[in-house]
């Protein structure tokens, strides 16, 4: 049955999560024409602010830690910053603080976002010198330890951050080790083949990269500063300061057992936004987008995803906003979009369109793997799903294009700048369909 | 109107003062096929994604005419030979990556911002001495007078060629930007004449770098002739002499058009020559706007290596593909009310430079010339007037712009 009271404009719009996607949402709602009551509501004290550079430039000190994002003075938001959201009544669509206070809401958009997987055993975690980085106070304590010079920085996890990392490390002239347990760095994004060059690029760059390593423990000095980690196969590496970059948690926490959707992958929602109850019918007024996000993504047959990106961020935050204001599901759109990101590290700038992880074949399609400067395109069941450049991203919006119309694999023959193409493996741990 | 004629009647003469109109009809068809199987791209959304995709190659110069002389060993074994290293060593405006990439980045590195600024000084002072020269005349050919010789002066002195020299340059720059412009290179009599141009000035290039390698001095030609590339070493000579003269060619002409158009254009708008007079600062943002109102390159022509699927129409393999880049321009999806001169426009994301890996490598010398030349002609021309309404224009269709442009004056002001 249609909610009666969703038809009606809302006047007052919560937004909990006051990140990247929080932003978004309130600057198209605001765009849209919306001029009722507008909250966000962060966990952290900062206006929102970007988290890319946080593991760049921040790091080898060319930004400071102060990111803020650049906002329309006119936006007119009731802002409730250093201060958790702890609970959702959706029958009488309210929301709680941390802080006793509750507020009701006509509707209310859910970007909690991610933040940094911990290091499982806490004893170790808490010691001196463990860090994680992914919001502003991980750089804020992170970049005076490596403006110190430790002797060796150990980073746990060879992910796009784990990887940003030691390229920052490497740039400041620290000795770095990364510990990874798959057999190639980056393998969930970018796949066996591109990992492998990538292992060649961070190695030549002069990190000290294990692969197929595990970290046993974190070992403390007698002052109680991180002096080693012992691994799995028994080797001791001795450091200074440890990094643990394991991917990212979902913040979903607090919305268990109050009737949604939620699992370790996220909120789920539908392709309007909608977030979903635990039947998979659309809570009434809620949405979600960014990070905290699970949707079905229409370019990959409609396959749950979980998009740890800038753009979807944004996009899919614009989204929602468009379709809390549409009424009914006559005035929605379907968020669309195709996942893309970037990342430079060690010289290279990575872009990348469409998630590659599903994919079961790839090809070089651009350039040359030996001149550092290529492009790959990945397919699955005979479609073209992805496009991933190395150093050569003049080429990606063509590849972007030819994605979304769904074009064969490959998707282009006899281009300029093409080397003979070669279908090879993807190489992606299988993934559950 | 028949679409499939179109171009042609834009590339007639006739059409040469305001193709604007035509231009509005081709948008129609966003990506057009004309009788001749040339497919015509006029959107700047359909332009903007042809800029950036692989399938079109730059290298689409037609085949060589060889001359019969009736000497075996010169027929046979010396002009293919010659003409061999020649298609092999294009200008690479008419390459593709990876070779492109490289002549590229060791012209980038020579077009060094601290390179350009300093040459913001030098234009100054070439403009008001060509400024000068007019004292005491009632009329003035804007192009002999001023716009011709003022990016010829400025290149020479980039590249490091002598002043002495530069009559000789202005002669070969022009003949030598016909083979730019599509065209007229199907013209055989003219393709043969840049020909024999190209001989000439290539010969006085290799002189030149011969006689800089003996007395080195510090400009771009020697730059271009001494750097070592970490991965390519030093440049060839028919590379670098192709480079030094496609250099020459499409930094003048182009320039030349950008000076006499925008003088035009300022002339049919004087509020707006008004107010550059009277705010100089303005003159970044006016220089913006006539590169996508009144630009110096009209369109580029690009070969497609495969088939090509856009906007509902296929592209044959081995098409050759016009970008009409000044019909996106003028886009009224992508610019509000397009025919309308306005510098104070929000986004100007215009083709006036082209796009993507060919963008033109010299814009930021062409925007100071174009700055310094309008600013100097708003401040030191005295009650300036455009004798004829419409000026008689080069045949050039591509590189588009007036051959003469009377203008009535009152003086000049010093």
């Amino acid at each position: 049955m249609a909610d009666p009271s969703s038809f009606a404009p809302p006047s007052r719009i919560v937004v909990a999560g006051a990140s990247l996607a929080g932003l978004s949402a309130a600057k198209r709602l605001r765009q849209l024409g919306y001029s009722g009551d507008l909250v966000l509501i962060g966990d952290e004290p900062y206006p929102p602010y970007d988290r890319p550079p946080l593991s760049k430039q921040v790091l080898t000190r060319r930004l400071s830690t102060d990111t803020t994002l650049p906002q329309p003075r006119d936006l007119d938001i009731d802002w409730r910053l250093g201060v958790a959201a702890r609970g959702v009544d959706l029958t009488a669509r309210r929301i709680d603080l941390a802080n006793g206070d509750a507020l009701d809401y006509d509707r209310l958009l859910i970007a909690t976002g991610t933040r940094a997987r911990p290091w499982p055993k806490p004893d170790e975690a808490s010691i001196d010198g463990v860090l994680t980085l992914r919001g502003r106070d991980d750089a804020d304590r992170l970049v005076p330890r490596l403006a110190a010079s430790p002797g060796r920085v150990l980073i746990i996890g060879g992910g796009f951050i784990g990887c940003e990392l030691a390229s920052c490390c490497r740039e400041m002239g620290l000795a770095v080790t990364i510990v990874e347990s798959e057999r190639v760095p980056m393998r969930r994004a970018l796949g066996e083949r591109i990992g492998a060059f990538m292992a060649g690029v961070i190695r030549d760059h002069g990190v000290d990269l294990r692969l197929g390593a595990m970290v046993e423990r974190i070992e403390a000095d007698n002052a109680g500063a991180v002096a080693a980690v012992m691994l799995k196969d028994g080797k001791r590496i001795g450091c200074d300061l440890i990094i643990v970059a394991l991917g990212a948690v979902r913040n979903v926490e607090w919305l268990e057992g109050l009737g949604l959707l939620t699992s370790a992958r996220g909120l789920r929602c539908d392709a309007f936004c909608r977030a979903l109850r635990a039947n998979e019918s659309p809570a009434p007024g809620v949405f979600a987008a960014g990070d905290v996000a699970h949707w079905p993504l229409v370019a990959n047959d409609g396959h749950l995803v979980t998009v740890e990106h800038w753009g979807n961020a944004v996009e899919q935050a614009r989204m929602a906003a468009h379709n809390m204001l549409a009424g009914d599901i006559t005035g929605m759109r379907i968020h669309q979009h195709l996942p893309d990101f970037w990342s430079s590290q060690f010289g290279l700038n990575i872009k990348c369109v469409g998630l590659a992880d599903s994919a079961e074949e790839m090809a070089i399609a651009q350039g040359s793997v030996e001149g550092r400067r290529f492009l790959a395109v990945f397919g699955r069941k005979g479609r073209t799903i992805a496009a991933l450049s190395i150093n050569s991203a003049r080429w990606l919006p063509a590849y972007r294009a030819l994605i979304e119309e769904g074009a064969p694999f490959p998707p282009i023959e006899g281009a300029v700048d093409q080397p003979r193409m070669r279908k090879e493996a993807a190489g992606f741990a299988s993934i559950d369909t | 109107m028949s679409q499939d004629t179109l171009f042609a009647r834009i590339l007639a003469g006739k059409s040469r003062p305001n193709p604007y109109p035509l231009y509005a009809i081709m948008r129609k068809t966003p990506v057009a096929r004309q009788t001749d199987g040339t497919y015509v791209v006029s959107s700047y959304d359909a332009i903007y994604r042809l800029l950036y995709d692989p399938r079109l190659s730059s290298e689409d110069l037609p085949p060589p005419l060889l001359h019969w002389t009736g000497n075996p060993i010169k027929d046979l074994i010396i002009d293919p030979i010659k003409e061999q290293i020649r298609a092999r060593h294009r200008p690479f405006i008419f390459r593709d990556p990876p070779d492109h990439d490289v002549l590229r980045r060791r012209v980038m590195r020579e077009f060094s911002p601290e390179r350009v600024r300093a040459m913001r000084g030098k234009t100054e002072k070439i403009a008001h001495d060509l400024i000068d020269n007019c004292q005491s005349r009632e009329q003035i050919d804007l192009v002999d007078n001023f716009s011709y010789p003022l990016p010829v002066t400025v290149i020479c002195e980039l590249l490091g060629i002598p002043r002495e020299d530069e009559p000789q340059f202005q002669g070969w720059a022009t003949q030598l930007a016909t083979a730019l412009d599509p065209d007229q290179r199907s013209d055989e009599e003219n393709w043969k004449k840049s020909q024999i141009t190209f001989d000439q000035i290539s010969a006085y290039m290799q002189a030149l770098i011969d006689r800089k390698r003996a007395d080195p001095q510090e400009d771009m030609l020697l730059g271009l002739a001494t750097y070592k590339d970490p991965s390519d070493g030093r440049m060839n000579n028919y590379d670098l002499i192709s480079t030094a003269v496609l250099l020459l060619v499409a930094g003048h002409e182009t320039t030349v058009n950008l000076i006499t158009n925008g003088m035009l254009t300022l002339l049919r708008h004087p509020e707006h020559l008004e107010r550059l007079r009277a705010t100089p600062a303005m003159a970044p943002r006016l220089v913006e706007e006539l590169l996508r109102y009144e630009p110096p390159v009209h369109y580029r022509t690009r070969l497609a290596l495969a088939e090509i699927e856009i906007g509902g129409v296929k592209i044959p393999k081995g098409t050759p593909v016009v970008l009409l880049l000044a019909a996106g321009s003028r886009d009224p999806d992508r610019f509000p009310d397009p025919d309308c001169f306005d510098p104070d426009r929000e986004s100007n994301t215009h083709f006036g430079f082209g796009g993507s890996l060919h963008y033109c490598v010299g814009a930021p010398l062409a925007r100071i010339e174009g700055e310094v030349a309008l600013v100097a002609l708003a401040r030191r021309l005295l009650n300036p007037r455009l004798v004829e309404t419409v000026p008689r224009y080069h045949p050039g269709a591509s590189l588009r712009g007036p051959r003469h442009l009377p203008i009535a004056i009152d003086g000049i002001i010093d």
